[in-house]
């Protein structure tokens, strides 16, 4: 009876849930059914239930590819290298926007900075094609104008990771810096004005209270940023690298469109995709964990 | 004194170096938009830096007479559109009923979506469960898989729930239904948060690229960025095939006609983004503040 009155009086709350709970139990939650494949040796003529169970085999397998070695230890070392390079330069980026004086220098400064963070990565690809490229690039023309040599900036792997780098601080800089402002618009403007009358100079009212002041955010960002070491997105690799740097470009994503959709070996490279998912749950975690341990703030 | 006159040399050179990077980060563009508009032969010559040497059209009155081209960019605007607004209705009819209280199972609901947040099934199911869904080649399968993105419909709910609950008893009160309350008093409050969750997703599909190559084999389905990535692609591979000799003059004609084709794609995109660029930044504060 009162159950009756309940639905009654709720049931369009429910009639509007039924959609987005359809959509998620059909598209989430039916990759995640389909996982099994991982276990399986899977063919499109048989299905994902239709296929035998074959254990471990697949894991067995992958485990012993040099391929899967390799992909990991490049999607770990393009991300430490990125969490080196790229995660200082918002910080920096943002203190230097926060000095300026002039503030409509300082929005357009911001309106220009963000634009590349809006830009797909195959455009970004184009163009940088046409920015590194060793016979008529942007660089090496600069470069051979001065009388050095030109730099193979797509087609030796050292030198490319310099374009791959260099590219995602140019990607990711300017946006990233918005975090940072608006950890900067709460700190007490008595402070730094105080630091004034002691006297305190530019740098040491930066390094005495605007550090300080970003010191959770930067914490909180370093740590979500370790906790995503091993999920790489797909396109920044795909797009920027190319076949004869691909002892370096080829990651963890890669390789699984490269097995799966390319060579056909759905039940690899599912095996790929789940040993991805399960370490980068458990990076979460922990992450998740340092996080509360740290600055009293969970990041999920 | 001397205090004042440092702090003046900091901001002097703080000043500098940050016009220094704001160049820095536009030269990519101008250099090609430089390459677009110049001939071909001083592209391959290596003459064009930052500004047009032998200015010439050719290169853009081939885009525009692609009927391909056009077709594509026609497509993507549609496959956009679409997108947005069944992303935006989804995601507004899951968040509303989730910011209830009382409502029974919502706990069971949160939960559902939050798993989807730290696990996926991978690409590989994905694109199996797609396949089996008979949607390759459809402009379904590049809409359909990303309806709801947990991120947004979390924004969404806490946005929700910071509306004063008075309101909406006052509505019920006289009788509004619930759909109702939600149409004509939650809906119109939300105005900004609509605004920038739509931009995200409508960003998010004209940038889109993994699925599209996943799914969309045939030419005529093929969104901008599929597009222009085969365009890229196939240059790339002949510059690093034939790095020199005798190819150096075929390539060139393609050159300018790629950097034109990079420029075609990336206008759109620029032409918005000043008018729209507080609503982004406002996303990005609604997504901190949930962490």
């Amino acid at each position: 009876m009162r159950g009756t009155v309940y639905l009654r009086r709720y049931w369009q709350l429910y009639a509007l849930l039924v959609l987005p709970l359809v959509y998620f139990i059909i598209f989430k939650y039916g990759p995640m059914w389909g996982v099994q494949i991982a276990f399986k040796d899977f063919n499109f003529f048989q299905g994902i239930t239709g296929s035998e169970w074959i254990g471990l085999d697949a894991f067995r397998e992958v485990f012993q590819t040099q391929d899967f070695y390799k992909t990991l230890r490049n999607t770990l070392m393009l991300n430490l290298l990125d969490l080196v390079v790229s995660f200082p330069a918002p910080l920096i980026l943002a203190i230097m926007l926060h000095e300026l004086r002039i503030q409509w220098f300082k929005r357009l400064s911001q309106t220009i900075l963000y634009i590349p963070h809006f830009i797909s990565w195959v455009i970004i690809g184009g163009i940088v094609y046409q920015v590194f490229g060793t016979q008529s690039g942007m660089i090496n023309n600069m470069l051979m104008a001065l009388g050095f040599e030109s730099v193979p900036f797509l087609t030796e792997k050292n030198t490319w990771l310099i374009t791959y780098l260099a590219t995602g601080v140019w990607q990711s800089a300017g946006w990233g810096t918005i975090l940072y402002l608006a950890a900067l618009t709460g700190i007490n403007k008595e402070l730094f004005e105080a630091a004034e009358v002691d006297g305190a100079g530019r740098f040491k009212r930066i390094w005495f209270i605007t550090l300080p002041g970003l010191k959770t955010t930067i914490v909180t960002l370093l740590i979500i940023n370790l906790g995503n070491m091993i999920s790489i997105g797909f396109d920044r690799p795909f797009v920027i690298g190319n076949k004869a740097v691909m002892d370096y470009s080829d990651v963890l994503s890669t390789y699984v469109y490269r097995t799966g959709l390319e060579s056909g070996q759905y039940t690899l490279a599912t095996v790929v995709g789940l040993f991805q998912a399960v370490v980068g749950l458990v990076f979460i975690l922990g992450a998740n964990y340092a996080s509360k341990k740290l600055t009293d703030e969970s990041i999920i | 004194m001397s205090e004042r006159v440092s702090s003046r040399v900091f901001d002097s050179v703080n000043m500098i170096l940050l016009a220094v990077f704001v160049l820095l980060c536009l030269a990519p563009f101008f250099h090609i938009i430089a390459i677009s508009f110049s001939s071909n032969r001083a592209v391959t010559s290596g003459e064009v830096t930052l500004f047009p040497v032998e200015f010439s059209l050719q290169a853009y009155q081939s885009v525009f007479s692609d009927s391909s081209m056009i077709r594509s960019l026609g497509f993507t605007i549609m496959l956009t559109l679409l997108t947005t607004v069944l992303c935006m209705v989804m995601t507004m009819i899951a968040a509303y009923p989730l910011t209830k209280k009382k409502l029974k199972g919502r706990k069971v609901f949160m939960f559902i979506i939050i798993v989807t947040m730290f696990f996926s099934g991978g690409i590989i199911p994905e694109y199996i469960l797609v396949k089996d869904l008979n949607l390759l080649n459809t402009i379904w399968a590049l809409v359909l898989p990303g309806l709801i993105s947990p991120f947004y419909l979390i924004i969404l709910i806490s946005f929700f729930n910071g509306i004063p609950e008075s309101l909406e008893e006052a509505a019920e009160i006289d009788g509004t239904s619930q759909i109702g309350t939600m149409l004509r008093i939650i809906l119109p409050l939300s105005l900004p948060v609509i605004a920038t969750l739509s931009l995200f997703y409508a960003v998010g599909r004209w940038n889109g690229f993994q699925d599209t190559l996943l799914y969309i084999t045939k030419e005529e389905l093929y969104p901008l960025q599929l597009k222009l990535y085969q365009l890229v692609q196939n240059n790339m591979i002949t510059d690093l095939t034939r790095n020199e000799g005798p190819a150096a003059g075929v390539r060139a004609t393609t050159e300018s006609l790629k950097a034109a084709s990079v420029v075609f794609a990336t206008v759109p995109i620029l032409v918005v983004y000043p008018w729209l660029q507080r609503y982004f930044v406002s996303g990005v504060m609604l997504g901190a503040v949930k962490g």
